[in-house]
């Protein structure tokens, strides 16, 4: 079963491939013009299925860069005779320094400040292709040169038809293994998990702006290409219009493969030159009254099937299910701290938000190998605490030290590879990726390869490391059977354990569990409790915030009890529960 | 330049710029209260000054059939939604809001045109015609998707344009319109001619945004727009419907649409396309505001006009190029003055 689905994909593949080979030998100039075209959309529409449908971030400015393309080497080419292959080089590097700029002011702010950004962009560098006398005004340049393959001279669009179908498939390749790779989970967590990634060391604003770059760099080189097909350039083509059908095309394929952009380009470009045939029929006047269809036609997509039309052709093409890495090499682990060494210190660590103190001048330490719970009733502060000590607020007084280092003034990024890694209240998963990829989230830090290398399929050694380390972690909190599941499909407590996994992934010294029990059923609480006093027996150190007695008083060495902020007791679990104090604050004052 | 070409421009600029203001103003009511950016907003522009330009003509607006077709399918998705919930008792309401309502509008319209009346009538009749489009969008595209992310509802936004632009191409062609002044009259102030219909857009910008103020202060329907912008889930549980809310500030949008592009008619010549950047330039604005604030969006949309006028003077074929690069330093300085890690939707 597992074979005939491989060969299945890989049947369509070769279908494909045979195809483009024979196709531009036997099919007529029109149709060949058209599959030119869908080529060059494909490769806009790439970048978008990564950025709008992975990433989750979008640009209506695409058409801008392809435009910077075209121009780049329609200019360079013709009024100083550069090489095609020179000036697409120039092109790149011109298109990568204006999106790293505009990927840099748009992308720290919220959500919608890049469409915009990038509407408004769009149209000025239109504007501005247009009223250059040096780029021909809106009449544009023409007799650009043809391309030169090794001698032989790219003149026809039979011949170019090559050309752009060998980079289309190269860019879907590269950014197959893109995502499928250490920088490939990073990015796939931007949408829905930023805050996870980032308490995993994952710079999400530096990925953002990879991605952003990376599609400007395939629509440029779209342009490139779109320019020596033609041999003439002039705006039209690269206004905001153009833009926002590009993003359409990412729509319709959708995100759920890479062939989205590809499907996506080929309706829209086939339904377009139908609708340009037959709408100016029915209405007796001419005009792009396609427009209309089209955006009727998103509204529709958007309301019944947001995730495009790939997963419903993916449903009949499963992943093959990935091997594991057989033994691969272990990953380094950080040296662990002897028993009884200080471990954390809380020194005076203050939060307040205005008037309100939610932490006020706690302090408590807790050592190597030691279980310490930190309860207290709703609304005590000790979400904050845990806040506090991972690096998700800062704090307004007092210092946090760990293994004798003061981290209060770290970001959550920086904590991590200190050895700290955490959990949270609310599960964090990335529901469609598998148990084994969301695990191996967890172990970021633990490699470097970066996106070129996952691209090229130069990080195999290391990424078969990282998922070695994941499939172990899983096999250690007692997962391993669900390892190909979709985090999404797992129960709330195999979810818990999933999250105690991704942190042990990150090879911490000390845990910190947000309240690992809440929602549990009793099974899965004892489930729990068995995991961490295995962990512990490793040696392990473990703080546990928790709302449930029963389950922190069995489990943990020592209790620091919080109240309106303050600590009002610590000691051992039978001291707490006899401490006045503390019955007070639980039960309410007996006058 | 010399001081009388400098305080033309002033004053085209601020003309422009008060139009700008309303649009910005409008977006940022939009956006606080349902999240959507709503880059349809200049379609209203080009509808509400293009629907007067055929009336003046005497010829019944290409509107007026877009006006019954929304009707229609926006009764057709009620009736399903009400019929399958059992609630027959709304029918005959809805029947009567969204196809007689709107066939009562038509019919008057395709009366009354050809005798052509008064201008204050045909601007009541263009709003009459154009302005119930607004709520009809929301139901149609946006509120099936009310819980959706900025960023669909902003795919939803564009796709919207889309169609309203292609259909402002079918119903008033590719040739633009410009309508007769509100006011011939012209005075002379020193070196400074004023015109009477830069006086009126000034007049009804502040006329409509007192308006708007007070209609926000004092009733019960705005405090209850407001509440929705600050804290949706809060709004709800006092018993205020995310979907009125969004037709009602979907219905003061397309007003406000309208109403600035019957007064921009006889400044300029528009076109079925115009809409989009006149919107746009009001998006500018909003985002000098950082999309919250109204003053401040008001005051950047000000600034807009002023430098599309001096830009047109001084560099006329890179006017938009200035106007929309403006928005670089903008976005430069609110990412250097914002600091937050954020917190994902979805």
């Amino acid at each position: 079963m597992r074979r005939g689905v491989v060969t299945r994909t890989r049947l369509i593949l070769g279908v494909f491939l045979v195809f483009m080979l024979v196709a531009p030998l036997v099919l007529p100039e029109f149709q060949i013009t058209l599959l030119n075209y869908i080529g060059l959309y494909s490769i806009v529409a790439l970048g978008l299925v990564l950025l709008t449908g992975i990433g989750g971030l979008t640009s209506f400015g695409q058409a801008a860069f392809v435009g910077m393309g075209a121009y780049a080497t329609a200019y360079l080419s013709t009024v100083y005779g550069m090489s095609p292959w020179l000036t697409l080089i120039v092109g790149l590097v011109l298109t990568f320094a204006v999106s790293l700029f505009l990927g840099f002011i748009t992308l720290r702010l919220s959500g919608h400040y890049l469409p915009l950004g990038t509407i408004a962009w769009g149209i000025s560098l239109y504007y501005l292709f247009g009223n250059m006398e040096f780029l021909g005004g809106h009449n544009g340049i023409s007799s650009l040169p043809a391309i030169n393959v090794f001698g032989l001279e790219l003149d026809t669009g039979r011949e170019f038809n090559y050309l752009i179908w060998s980079l289309v498939l190269l860019a879907l390749l590269s950014m197959q293994n893109l995502l499928d790779s250490r920088s490939g989970r990073a990015i796939r967590a931007l949408k829905g998990g930023g805050l996870m990634a980032e308490s995993f060391g994952v710079d999400t604003a530096r990925m953002k702006i990879i991605i952003f770059v990376h599609a400007a760099l395939l629509a440029s080189l779209s342009g490139w290409l779109y320019a020596h097909l033609l041999r003439f350039v002039n705006p039209t083509p690269f206004s905001i219009n153009a833009g926002i059908e590009y993003l359409f095309m990412a729509v319709v394929g959708g995100a759920a493969s890479v062939w989205g952009a590809v499907v996506g380009a080929g309706i829209l470009t086939v339904l377009k030159q139908w609708l340009q045939d037959l709408l100016p029929k029915l209405l007796g006047q001419s005009g792009n009254f396609e427009m209309i269809v089209f955006g009727v036609l998103l509204v529709l997509l958007l309301q019944r099937a947001r995730e495009g039309i790939m997963p419903l052709a993916v449903r009949f093409f499963p992943a093959p299910e990935k091997l594991l890495p057989p033994l691969a090499q272990e990953l380094t682990r950080r040296a662990r701290p002897a028993a009884g060494e200080m471990l954390l210190e809380l020194k005076g660590a203050r939060k307040s938000f205005g008037g309100l103190v939610a932490v006020n001048d706690m302090s408590f330490a807790m050592s190597g190998g030691e279980i310490l719970g930190l309860i207290g009733p709703n609304g005590a502060g000790k979400s904050t605490v845990f806040n506090l000590v991972t690096g998700v607020m800062p704090v307004t007084g007092g210092e946090v030290h760990f293994r004798g280092e003061r981290i209060d003034t770290l970001s959550a990024r920086a904590i991590v590879p200190r050895g700290l890694a955490r959990t949270f209240q609310h599960v964090h998963l990335l529901p469609a990726m598998t148990v084994l990829e969301n695990v191996a989230i967890g172990a970021h830090l633990r490699g470097s390869k970066g996106v070129i290398s996952a691209a090229l399929r130069l990080d195999r050694t290391e990424e078969a490391m990282l998922l070695a380390e994941a499939a172990r972690q899983l096999a250690r909190v007692g997962l391993s059977a669900s390892v190909h599941e979709q985090a999404g499909s797992l129960a709330l407590g195999q979810q818990r354990i999933l999250e105690i996994a991704r942190a042990l992934c990150a090879d911490p010294v000390l845990l910190l569990l947000d309240e690992p029990a809440a929602g549990l059923r009793l099974q899965e609480k004892r489930a729990l409790a068995e995991l961490l006093c295995k962990l512990k027996s490793e040696g392990m150190s473990i703080l546990l915030v928790e709302h449930d007695m029963d389950f922190v008083m069995k489990l943990v060495d020592r209790l620091v009890v919080m109240d309106f902020g303050e600590k009002i007791a610590e000691g051992l679990p039978k001291e707490i529960q006899t401490n006045p104090a503390v019955l007070e604050a639980y039960l309410g004052g007996v006058k | 330049m010399n001081s009388e070409i400098a305080l033309f421009l002033i004053q085209d600029g601020l003309t422009n710029g008060a139009i700008y203001a309303l649009l910005a103003l409008a977006l940022v009511l939009v956006f606080a209260v349902t999240r959507v950016i709503f880059i349809p907003q200049g379609e209203f522009v080009a509808y509400g000054a293009l629907t007067l330009a055929s009336l003046q003509l005497g010829k019944l607006p290409g509107t007026a059939w877009l006006l019954l077709t929304a009707g229609v399918a926006v009764a057709a998705v009620e009736l399903v939604q009400a019929l399958r919930i059992g609630a027959v008792r709304r029918v005959p309401a809805i029947v009567l809001h969204y196809v007689l309502v709107p066939s009562a509008i038509v019919v008057l319209a395709w009366w009354v045109a050809p005798q052509k009346p008064a201008l204050t009538f045909q601007v009541l009749l263009a709003l009459l015609l154009v302005v119930p489009l607004g709520p009809m969008v929301y139901r149609l595209a946006y509120q099936p998707l009310a819980n959706a992310s900025v960023l669909v509802l902003l795919i939803i936004s564009v796709a919207v344009h889309f169609a309203m632009t292609g259909l402002g191409l079918v119903f008033f062609g590719a040739e633009g319109s410009r309508t007769p002044a509100f006011s011939d009259a012209h005075w002379k102030l020193g070196v400074l001619t004023i015109s009477g219909q830069s006086l009126w857009v000034l007049g009804v910008s502040l006329s409509l945004i007192v308006a708007l103020l007070l209609f926000f202060e004092h009733t019960i329907y705005g405090k209850a727009l407001r509440a929705t912008a600050v804290n949706r889930v809060g709004a709800r549980l006092v018993g205020i419907s995310p979907a009125m809310a969004g037709k009602l500030s979907f219905t003061l949008a397309a007003l406000i649409g309208a109403l600035s592009g019957v007064l921009v008619a006889p400044i300029t010549t528009i076109y079925y396309d115009s809409g989009f950047l006149v919107g746009l330039k009001g998006f500018v604005g909003a985002i000098v505001g950082g999309l919250v604030s109204y003053p401040i969006a008001a005051a950047g949309a000000l600034l807009v006009g002023l430098l599309e006028a001096y830009a047109s003077f001084w560099a006329s074929a890179y006017k938009e190029v200035i106007v929309f690069t403006m928005i670089v330093p903008v976005l430069v300085w609110r990412s250097f003055t914002t600091h937050h890690i954020e917190e994902e939707e979805e």
